[in-house]
């Protein structure tokens, strides 16, 4: 490798970082989406070039500024981290592509340039948590993202928006801490910083208790970052608040890249030997996420502002992704890798052709939706998509998260978690349904002017959205395929 | 890949389905009794052995596969959708056709699939798009049915698709051919097949969803729902023990239920059960001869129960919508050929000799019989003049023969009088020469039905079961003529000696069923107080309860790692 190759691990974070100061200078909101735009798409080929490396030569490895591992911050690309830079850079490209029509609509004149650069920010950040190899880099960029991300939801048009992000900004900051003391008892422990030194250096003290004490801390850190239940509570009005396009975008994103953070810290870092079999981190987690799988979809049916509904559909399908991680298998995690994925794409469709609607009739509440399916055919397209996915209906993306999933649970043996996962799926019906009778069978509201489609600015990424998740249903060879060697990875001792 | 293949027969009934929207009138018309015969045309088309292979997730798919079974239900299938779409073509609903199209086509389509992945994927086709035909009645009632319909049979889908999904973790093989019930996934399996063939104790989706589809709807439901699920039985649980009883079941189940209903439909609904329950058993004792019988029996019933449910459904046209028996009656006067027609059907599926009932449900008795398994042979005897009672008489009798009360319809237009005719054709047609639907059985066929024994049996069973009907008319119509209040029709019927133990399981069903009712209600209730909008688990917490909330989790997982 040579040239601009070499340097793909430093450009991946270093363009978007750089087109936030620029959004800044710009001024004007058209430019500064088309800064930010461009450094999205230059992310995305960035990571797909990342992808494609990591499939011809292994692990990448990159020296920050020329300084050599344990002293300086290193970069390290595998199978696993390109799958997630992939995902994010890939949904901003088509979020942003959305986003000038929506946030014309919702943020004031004048704080939309302001929006731009904070959106490359939040950006910057994920791709950053996901890219680093040094442990503290890591707290860094959940920093940048998150600060970010407090500044977009607060940006949303409604009073509670700014009550939302405060509450998100405190629980971040208390989860980003916990992360922070764990990683600093470790540096105490250890004297480095570099994931791959802590990970040969833990063995030798693994049950002292500053250690432990560490895997406590970075593992409830990263809980609430990921918001598993009952850490989740600052999840529903965040989404349901935040400008339709960071709702579109967080949901899709940022949740994920915690949860990647805690599987590499778990089965890397601290290796799947301590974790599920010197601690039963497995019964942490599984129970959890059992209760997130029904309490989120039965807070879901019952809501009537559909942004919060997906928002708790959310919380119920981190509760499957960390269903997959308890696991602990091979199996378990490439089938939370694989619905990283595939729930990425469900959220993004379903709060783009949400955005879509609010867009029109200036509200995502049920019963102000009734009867659209007839005037927006081709946004209720994408929503009905989206939707079947979210219920794994066959030939869609949900299907393949579903079916392995399932498959991980009966190869552990855990029969009557299948019949859990089964059980809580039926949920996922009801407030789906929810969605499709209001949008369809329910009477148009007195009152109500005609309604148009979308703009085609944003109905065309909506649309390509909910194209990917019948795609990916059909040609699972990149996720499927990228999960399941980012699993083998991962996971460096083989424990059941 | 597929390259250069015979169209797949699913496919042509979808592709119709696309068109159908689009086109009016004479074209319509065209597309639409065209489709259902090329599809036959393909059926016959398809080879034994798989046709081609698709790469999907890790495995080989073999979308089309073809052998006797898979072609002997895509036939009915296929026939089905003939007479059903010349029935239906005067529908003023333009959503019914298209749906009872894909609908077709997936049960086509589980009829071909090679393996688990497809055949699950044209399952849970046939659900959404069954769905659809109920709704596409347009009532509130139908929507509501609707709604129960389908989330019952998402719920035998996901079972059926962690089964699947357990299964082949377990084989590593996708491949759809016989099971042994003996483990968690192949019991998930069979409970998903068993659901959607109305077996206890998820039968009341059956009676509570079909009647409430149009005139012309119902006639589609009745063919493709259970008896693909006999299709998926018959290929992976020939022989599986536990399905005698549960057959069995669904036989009196079906028999009881049809005795105290009063909508016409409704007792042809749950006759469905009590037929599928005839295969089910059949199924369950496994031999060649019971196998070939289940086989037989869902394509003669798919013939006589669409015929008898195309009489009601033109008695309900051309009524405007009566569909009480103790409002009907005495119609054989102003619609003798709907009333013949449905009297042929009646007699079909109480096997009259010279009808096609009777070859094909004898040979699962003679299954039984071969087996020495004298008591469901007694059983199977004893619910053949169950079913004389309840469809073999009291349908038609209410119908269009007892007292009349008023009502004056004309006979229906041509088209339904041209698919009526054409199942009662086959009904008799297959009753007196058997030979080309035996020729196409699963297994050999080395069975006679027409015995003198045999034949002198069956009419005896037939007569005196008759007799008793009229016997007991005065009671029965004592109750029919005030009815419709259930308890009261429990009530009064308890006075029958002879019932009374009839009529105590039905009421005990009932009560447990009303108990479970209530019961749910107090658990959604629950469930809304704790996570309702302002539930606790659903409302806006303050942020210092949030804060609370880490650090105790914080603490119990150091508690945990300490220990």
């Amino acid at each position: 490798m040579s040239g601009l190759a070499a340097h793909l691990p430093a450009l991946q974070v270093v363009v978007p970082l750089f087109a936030a100061p620029l959004c800044l200078l710009a001024g004007r909101a058209g430019l500064a989406w088309l800064i930010v735009f461009v450094a999205s798409c230059l992310a995305t080929a960035t990571a797909a070039g990342l992808a494609y490396q990591t499939f011809q030569h292994g692990t990448l490895s990159y020296p920050l500024g020329g300084w050599a591992a344990p002293w300086g911050i290193e970069y390290v690309v595998d199978t696993a981290n390109a799958f997630i830079l992939l995902l994010v850079s890939a949904i901003s490209t088509v979020v942003l592509m959305y986003a000038p029509a929506s946030v014309d609509r919702e943020i004031r004149q004048g704080r939309r340039h302001l929006f731009y650069c904070m959106f490359a920010l939040c950006l910057t950040g994920l791709l950053g948590i996901a890219i680093t190899g040094d442990a503290f880099n890591v707290f860094v960029f959940l920093e940048i993202s998150s600060l970010s991300s407090y500044a977009l939801i607060a940006l949303g048009g409604h009073r509670k928006a700014l009550t939302a992000s405060f509450q998100y900004l405190v629980m971040g900051t208390i989860g980003a801490t916990f992360f922070l003391i764990g990683v600093g008892l470790l540096y105490m422990m250890t004297g480095t910083l570099n994931m791959a030194d802590l990970q040969a250096r833990i063995p030798a003290i693994q049950d002292s208790r500053p250690v432990l004490a560490a895997f406590a801390f970075i593992t409830v850190g990263l809980a609430l970052k990921a918001a598993l239940f009952p850490l989740h509570l600052w999840l529903p009005n965040a989404y349901a608040y935040a400008p339709n396009v960071v709702s579109a975008f967080i949901a899709a994103t940022a949740t994920k890249v915690s949860l990647y953070v805690l599987l590499r810290f778990t089965f890397t870092i601290f290796g799947a030997k301590f974790a599920f079999l010197d601690l039963p981190l497995h019964w942490v987690l599984l129970v959890p996420a059992v209760i997130a799988m029904f309490a989120g979809s039965f807070s879901a049916i019952f809501q009537r502002d559909v942004k919060r509904m997906l928002a708790y559909s959310s919380v119920a399908q981190i509760g499957y992704i960390v269903l997959g991680i308890a696991l602990s298998s091979a199996a378990g995690v490439a089938a939370a890798l694989i619905h990283i994925f595939n729930h990425g794409l469900m959220k993004a469709a379903l709060f783009c052709a949400l955005g879509c609607i609010f867009h029109r009739i200036g509200s995502v509440r049920l019963e102000a939706m009734a009867g659209l399916g007839r005037e927006m055919p081709w946004t209720m397209a994408a929503l009905v998509a989206g939707g079947f996915s979210l219920l794994g209906v066959p030939l869609t993306a949900g299907f393949i998260s579903k079916w392995y999933l399932i498959e991980a649970a009966f190869e552990a043996g855990l029969w009557w978690l299948v019949v859990l996962v089964v059980l809580s799926s039926m949920l996922a019906v009801v407030y789906v349904w929810r969605l499709l009778e209001a949008l369809y069978f329910k009477p148009v509201p007195e009152g109500r002017a005609a309604v148009a489609e979308a703009p085609l600015s944003m109905l065309l990424p909506t649309l390509l959205l909910a194209a990917a998740n019948i795609y990916f249903g059909l040609d699972t060879r990149l996720p499927v395929e990228m999960a399941q060697s980012a699993a083998t990875i991962l996971i460096r001792e083989q424990i059941w | 890949m597929i390259d250069a293949l015979p169209m797949p027969p699913a496919f042509i009934l979808f592709l119709g389905a696309l068109l159908l929207p689009f086109l009016r009138g004479g074209p319509r018309a065209a597309v639409a009794l065209a489709a259902p015969l090329l599809t036959l045309a393909a059926v016959w088309a398809v080879p034994d052995g798989p046709i081609a292979t698709v790469d999907f997730l890790e495995y080989q798919l073999t979308p089309i596969e073809g052998d006797r079974l898979s072609r002997l239900f895509a036939t009915i299938f296929a026939l089905m959708a003939f007479t059903g779409t010349l029935f239906a073509l005067r529908q003023q609903s333009r959503l019914e056709l298209p749906a009872a199209f894909v609908y077709a086509g997936g049960a086509v389509g589980v009829a071909f699939a090679g393996d688990m992945i497809t055949m699950f994927i044209f399952w849970e086709v046939m659900a959404v798009a069954s769905t659809a035909v109920i709704w596409a009645a347009g009532t509130e009632a139908a929507y509501r049915a609707s709604m129960r319909y389908v989330l019952m049979h998402l719920f035998g889908g996901v079972l059926l698709m962690a089964g699947i999904v357990g299964l082949v973790a377990e084989t590593g093989s996708v491949e759809f051919g016989p099971m042994r019930a003996d483990g968690v996934a192949t019991w998930l399996i069979l409970i998903g097949f068993l659901i959607n063939a109305g077996a206890p104790p998820f039968s009341a989706w059956l009676p509570d969803a079909y009647p409430e589809a149009s005139w012309s709807g119902t006639v589609f439901l009745s063919a493709f729902t259970t008896k693909t699920a006999v299709y998926v039985l018959l290929r992976g649980f020939p022989g599986t023990e536990v399905l005698i009883p549960i057959g069995t079941y669904m036989i009196f189940y079906g028999i009881i239920y049809a005795l105290l209903e009063n909508d016409m439909r409704r007792i042809l609904a749950y006759s469905i059960i009590n037929q599928v329950g005839f295969m089910v058993v059949g199924i369950g004792i496994g031999t060649e001869m019971s196998l070939n019988g289940s086989a037989a029996h869902a394509f003669t019933h798919i013939i006589y129960k669409a015929l008898l449910l195309m009489s009601a459904g033109s008695v309900l046209l051309m009524t405007g919508g009566v569909r009480r028996c103790n409002e009907l009656g005495g119609l054989f006067k102003c619609m003798p050929y709907t009333a013949l027609m449905g009297t042929i059907g009646a007699l079909a599926i109480s096997s009259f000799p010279f009808t096609s009932g009777f070859i094909s449900k004898s040979m699962i008795a003679q299954g039984a019989a071969d087996q020495g398994m004298a008591w469901i042979w007694l059983a199977l005897a004893a619910a053949s003049a169950g079913v004389f009672l309840h469809a073999g008489i009291k349908y038609p009798w209410y119908v269009f023969f007892q007292k009349d009360h008023g009502l004056r319809p004309q006979e229906p237009p041509l088209s339904l009088k041209l698919a009526m005719g054409l199942f009662a054709f086959l009904c008799i047609a297959l009753g007196v020469y058997p030979d080309p639907l035996y020729a196409i059985l699963p297994y050999p066929v080395d069975y006679v039905p027409y015995t003198t024994g045999h034949v002198v049996t069956m009419l005896q069973l037939l007569l005196f079961s008759g007799l008793a009907f009229f016997v007991m008319l005065p009671y029965m119509k004592r109750t029919l003529t005030i009815t419709l209040d259930f308890d009261w029709f429990y009530r009064r019927l308890f006075r029958l000696g002879a019932r009374e133990l009839v009529d105590r399981s039905a009421t005990a069903h009932g009560a447990a069923l009303s108990d479970a009712e209530a019961r749910l209600g107090q658990f959604i209730t629950r469930i809304f107080r704790t996570h309702g909008p302002h539930g606790v688990l659903a409302r806006t917490w303050p942020t210092g309860s949030m804060v609370l909330w880490a650090a105790a989790l914080l603490a119990l997982s150091l508690l945990i790692y300490y220990r």
